[in-house]
């Protein structure tokens, strides 16, 4: 079985044999991008079940179990009420901004999902700065959070956007210190380039202590960035209503509870691709069926998302000042420390290669 | 040094908490407290301190302990019971003695605040543990308590 799965190529070498070359590669860009669209805003949805499905068993209860069997079609009836409910607004609300900050979220957060390859051949886009492209992305999507709670002329909403600035802001730090530590275990920026150099390892593995360090530092603080619990300033019900989104109703919401479960996804997704080997299989099982890195990739990451799920049923929220000090008083010191400490033992060539 | 055995302390008390609801998740499938209500009305049963409504309990020989002394109606906060009594001559010792004619109860006015129950000197009225009490006319909701040609039971008195 050898399907090609560099998708990307495959569509443009079909296109390419119907139309010019122009036009067959902006045709190809387009469909692929439709393809992703269409996959991830599915997959988004099946994650809001999941988490539903997750909180319920840890709380001892059952779940969505009424629509479809198993209540597999639940979030699929909430999307198509969504769809039909009236889009309200505030009177005085900055009518441009305001219906363009969903937008600027939900697009920052699928863009993310371009580079990661999911098997050997099956990424859209093999840029060669992949990490920091993902940093740079990742960090967009808090405009649009701040610009809904600008534009909506909501004090709720506002204080909700501002804290998310500060949390967003802040944690980027540790996410991309983090990831750096790794980057010198690669000496690449580019994905492809970070899964090849894992064949000897995943990088978890080559890079030990510190490498499990930066993993901790890195999932506490994506956890940070997705704006969830334990890290829920900007919602945070009891005290702004639904924060920067108090004003937003309809399709408008969905799209900011989607982007929110997408971004949990690409925080996992990243983690998997740098520390956990991608679509590499355990001890190379299955190495002569390339598709299955599909499968891998897939289940990596669904089991990051699940303990991500698993801090946000256990752990209680932080305060605003609280979330600060873990921040700059201990995760910043600890990942500088980190780097280090890691840029060393690559010198000293300290790293476990298979 | 209290900065790093305050990471050490964090950590590990986060995964005693991660340990915890990790046991409620691998044992959810067994211990799901979640009642699906309506598929399974037949086979539910409500503990049994629940207050769904005050019924008085008959015997065999649709005997109930009920003096009529309208201890529960005076303890009603909103006037819930109402005792309708008569006198009737007692057989035993040829005087007259106060009986019920009936004891009625209004469902829609009570707050299950359960003074009624405390009060009565007899137990003759007790908590029932139905909850379907909904119905489509409120006279429906005003229960006569004692069934029609009840008495009381002899010797509840003493």
């Amino acid at each position: 079985m050898n399907i090609s799965l560099n998708i990307t190529e495959t569509i443009q070498d079909w296109l390419m044999s119907m139309m010019p070359e122009g036009v067959a590669s902006i045709a190809a860009m387009v469909s692929v991008a439709l393809i992703y669209l269409i996959i991830f805003a599915v997959a988004g949805l099946y994650l809001v079940l999941l988490e539903r499905k997750v909180a319920a068993w840890f709380q001892l209860r059952i779940g969505p179990n009424r629509v479809g069997y198993w209540g597999l079609l639940q979030t699929m009836a909430d999307a198509l009420k969504l769809v039909s409910k009236e889009l309200t607004g505030t009177v005085k609300a900055d009518k441009f901004l305001y219906n363009l900050a969903p937008y600027f979220v939900i697009i920052s957060s699928l863009m993310a999902l371009a580079v990661f390859p999911f098997t050997k051949e099956f990424q859209a886009f093999d840029i060669n700065i992949g990490i920091f492209f993902l940093i740079a992305i990742s960090s967009v999507g808090v405009i649009g959070i701040l610009l809904a709670g600008w534009s909506s002329n909501n004090k709720f909403a506002l204080i909700g956007a501002m804290r998310s600035g500060v949390q967003t802001i802040s944690y980027e730090l540790s996410v991309g210190l983090s990831l750096l530590t790794m980057v010198l275990l690669t000496g690449s920026l580019q994905l492809s380039e970070i899964v090849e150099s894992q064949k000897e390892g995943w990088l978890i593995l080559q890079g030990h202590v510190p490498a499990i360090i930066a993993f901790m530092v890195y999932m506490i603080a994506g956890t940070a960035e997705t704006n969830r619990a334990p890290f829920d300033m900007v919602e945070a019900e009891s005290e702004l209503g639904a924060g920067f989104h108090t004003e937003y109703s309809g399709m408008k919401f969905a799209y900011f509870f989607l982007a929110e479960f997408i971004n949990m996804f690409i925080i996992a997704a990243i983690a998997t691709t740098v520390f956990f080997g991608a679509w590499l299989s355990p001890f190379g099982i299955t190495e002569s069926l390339p598709w299955l890195g599909v499968f891998w990739f897939l289940g990596k990451t669904i089991v990051l998302v699940f303990l991500m799920m698993w801090f946000r049923w256990t752990f209680p929220r932080l305060r605003v000042d609280q979330l600060l000090t873990l921040e700059w008083k201990y995760l910043l010191p600890i990942n500088l420390v980190n780097i280090v400490i890691m840029a060393v033992m690559v010198w000293l060539n300290l790293t476990i290669k298979f | 040094m209290s900065y790093f055995s305050d990471i050490y302390k964090g950590i590990k008390t986060l995964l005693t908490g991660m340990s915890v609801t990790g046991k409620y998740f691998l044992t959810s499938r067994k211990g799901a407290i979640t009642q699906q209500y309506p598929d399974n009305r037949a086979t539910l049963k409500m503990f049994e301190r629940f207050r769904g409504e005050v019924v008085m309990p008959h015997d065999e020989n649709n005997e109930h302990q009920c003096t009529g002394c309208q201890k529960c109606e005076l303890a009603c906060p909103n006037g819930s019971i109402e005792i309708i009594w008569d006198r009737a001559i007692d057989e035993t010792t040829g005087k007259k003695k106060k009986k019920i004619d009936k004891h009625v109860y209004h469902l829609g006015l009570c707050t299950m605040c359960g003074l009624c129950i405390e009060a009565c000197p007899t137990d003759a009225i007790v908590w029932a543990q139905n909850f379907e009490n909904s119905t489509y006319d409120r006279t429906q909701l005003t229960k006569v308590l004692n069934r029609p040609g009840s008495k009381v039971k002899a010797g509840i008195e003493d």
